[in-house]
């Protein structure tokens, strides 16, 4: 009877403990997710708010009524839609290429048997390191030498060279896991190494191809450094470059910023979020191989 | 056939299968390196041969303003980088943004890595909010924050204010020191959540095995992390440390956007300096100059590390 009831006490404390333990656990988790989100629901309530309310002094949290006309002001901004054209198809055609290269690259990288592997392996090591800044003035003087300045090759040539190592790493390591059986028997059946490539290896990295061209995409759409210095104007100018100029000269709008920043932040997000495990397993997957 | 010909002729046929193999292999070299060829041009032209051009340009006196004016002064841009005070300000301040940065987003992604390694519910929509802060432009959220700081509108001012941490509203833009705190607060929002998301990825490929026979032995948590969790998470921490000390000392886009560098150039980062140099007084000898450092400095982490991690592999 007495030992009954020290258990029932004692399971009732191992359940509170488990309790306060979850407790915990739950508020350190929703503390790190207010923090990971607050400023972008921050900026979406910016963006809702009307103008007589942005002003105000402190702010209010939350719009007093539904207002739309900032998202409606970046929408009728011509500049704005030009922007957009311009990082889709810049981060678009960098996408292609360098998923073309470095799929070619990564293929010899798996099955091909040649020399001086190691040697192209570090190469494309010192470009995942290099600082962008340090190559900037070359280019810009061959860019304007070739007339490139204020064109999109001039955005596409080093988003290409610069996406290039992550792609090689992501899909050499997906080609490798494909067995090598496959190969073979494609091989009996008649096929060269070319079309190996083309009709076994190709089909069946295309999960590690869509990985890697998500993350080649974004960090396109998001590179700001060459965007800056290359181009000038709304032809060739992207979405980064086109947001950091916004705030003019004597104010600072910032209802129109919020606006558009949601605007050009928000389709990211969403392809983010839907593609999470596949952004994740590509981004990690060359850190912890190590 | 007769069979003694047959027999005869076996030789051969093992030597003419020599030389299929060879020649195929030969074959295999040829079209490897053509499926590198892209790779390896764009490679080649677009950063390899720039850096050499790089150096090439920082030997020279170079304003493109005026664009004849192009003669070779030897190192004399490096000696003057030496007497520069405001090179040697920008790249302090540099390694004091990256020192900091790196260390709390190391603690910060170490703890949560740990708080989320087990399963729970709502650990997918966990790992979705992490990713929030690493899929927003650096500009965008450069801006949110720079709009959250505002001594006026910001949310921060409101936040601290009612909290009582603060007895009026600051100016956090507008002072050397609480502009480069700001600077860096943005940075750990951007990088910790994603830091963490690596961590993690390295702690679950550690067997939990482990844990259960420290535990048999009778470790308690703490020793646990310390003789357990740590050594065996090592290498994760060095790349991951690596690849963002590198990002972090390349800081451009959020100081740019956030402060301009400013105030008083208390927060302008090395990047920020050749840049300025470059567009601003299109000097592009002494740009190249400032670009070069931080070419060699980058380098030099990498082979830090690089050292650290190889003693690291040696031991275990």
């Amino acid at each position: 009877m007495y030992s009954a009831l020290k258990q029932k006490r004692g399971d009732m404390s191992m359940i509170r403990k488990k309790f306060l333990n979850d407790l915990i656990f739950y508020l350190i988790t929703a503390g790190f997710v207010l923090f990971c989100l607050f400023p972008f629901i921050w900026q979406i309530l910016t963006a809702l708010k009307p103008p007589e309310q942005l002003f105000k002094m402190p702010p209010d949290w939350f719009p007093s009524r539904l207002y739309l006309n900032n998202f409606i002001d970046v929408m009728q901004t011509q500049s704005f839609f030009a922007y957009i054209r311009n990082s889709f198809i810049v981060a678009s055609l960098s996408t292609i290429v360098c998923l073309l290269f470095g799929s070619l690259a990564a293929y010899a990288l798996s099955r091909l048997r040649i020399k001086g592997k190691s040697i192209f392996l570090l190469m494309v090591l010192a470009v995942a390191i290099f600082p962008q800044v340090s190559i900037v003035s070359p280019l810009f003087l061959f860019f304007r030498d070739l007339n490139w300045l204020n064109t999109y090759q001039s955005l596409i040539v080093p988003y290409v060279t610069f996406n290039l190592p992550l792609t090689i790493w992501i899909l050499t390591s997906f080609f490798n896991e494909i067995p090598k059986e496959l190969d073979e028997a494609a091989k009996i059946d008649g096929c060269s190494s070319l079309q190996v490539m083309r009709k076994v290896i190709f089909p069946l990295a295309l999960p590690g191809m869509f990985t890697a061209s998500i993350l080649i995409f974004i960090a396109s759409w998001n590179e700001f450094l060459f965007s800056l210095i290359f181009t000038y104007d709304e032809n060739t100018r992207t979405v980064p470059v086109g947001i950091a100029l916004f705030p003019g000269l004597h104010s600072v709008p910032w209802d129109t910023i919020a606006a558009a920043s949601v605007i050009v932040t928000l389709p990211l997000i969403i392809i983010v979020l839907l593609f999470q495990k596949r952004v994740i397993s590509g981004l990690t997957s060359g850190s912890v191989k190590g | 056939l007769k069979p003694h010909i047959v027999q005869s002729s076996e030789p051969k046929i093992i030597l003419k299968k020599k030389k299929v193999f060879r020649i195929q292999h030969v074959k295999e070299q040829a079209l490897g390196y053509l499926l590198l060829l892209p790779a390896l041009l764009v490679i080649t032209f677009v950063a390899l041969i720039p850096i050499a051009q790089t150096f090439w340009i920082s030997l020279h006196k170079l304003n493109i303003k005026f664009a004849t004016d192009k003669s070779f002064i030897g190192l004399q841009n490096y000696a003057e980088l030496f007497q520069d005070h405001r090179f040697w300000s920008s790249l302090s301040n540099t390694l004091i943004f990256t020192f900091v940065t790196v260390f709390f987003e190391l603690i910060i992604g170490i703890g949560f890595a740990l708080v989320m390694n087990r399963t729970f519910r709502g650990r997918g929509l966990v790992r979705a909010a992490i990713l929030v802060p690493w899929s927003i432009p650096t500009v965008v959220s450069a801006l949110m924050w720079r709009f959250m700081y505002n001594d006026q509108l910001g949310i921060v001012n409101d936040i601290l204010y009612r909290l009582g941490f603060i007895d009026s509203y600051m100016t956090w833009l507008g002072k050397p020191f609480t502009a480069m705190v700001a600077v860096i607060v943005a940075d750990i929002w951007k990088t910790a959540p994603f830091m963490a998301l690596l961590l993690l990825a390295g702690l679950q490929t550690i067997h939990s095995s482990l844990y259960e026979a420290a535990k048999i032995d009778g470790a308690n948590s703490w020793q646990i992390f310390w003789r357990v969790t740590l050594p065996l998470l090592k290498p994760t921490i060095l790349v991951a440390v690596l690849f963002r000390t590198l990002d972090a000392f390349r800081v451009f886009d959020l100081v740019y956007v956030l402060t301009g560098g400013g105030p008083a150039n208390s927060t302008e980062m090395i990047s920020m300096y050749a840049y300025k140099t470059l567009t601003g007084h299109l000097d592009f000898g002494y740009g190249s100059t400032i670009s070069m450092v931080i070419f060699v400095v980058v380098i030099t982490i990498c082979v830090i590390f690089i050292k650290l991690l190889g003693t690291n592999v040696q031991r275990s």
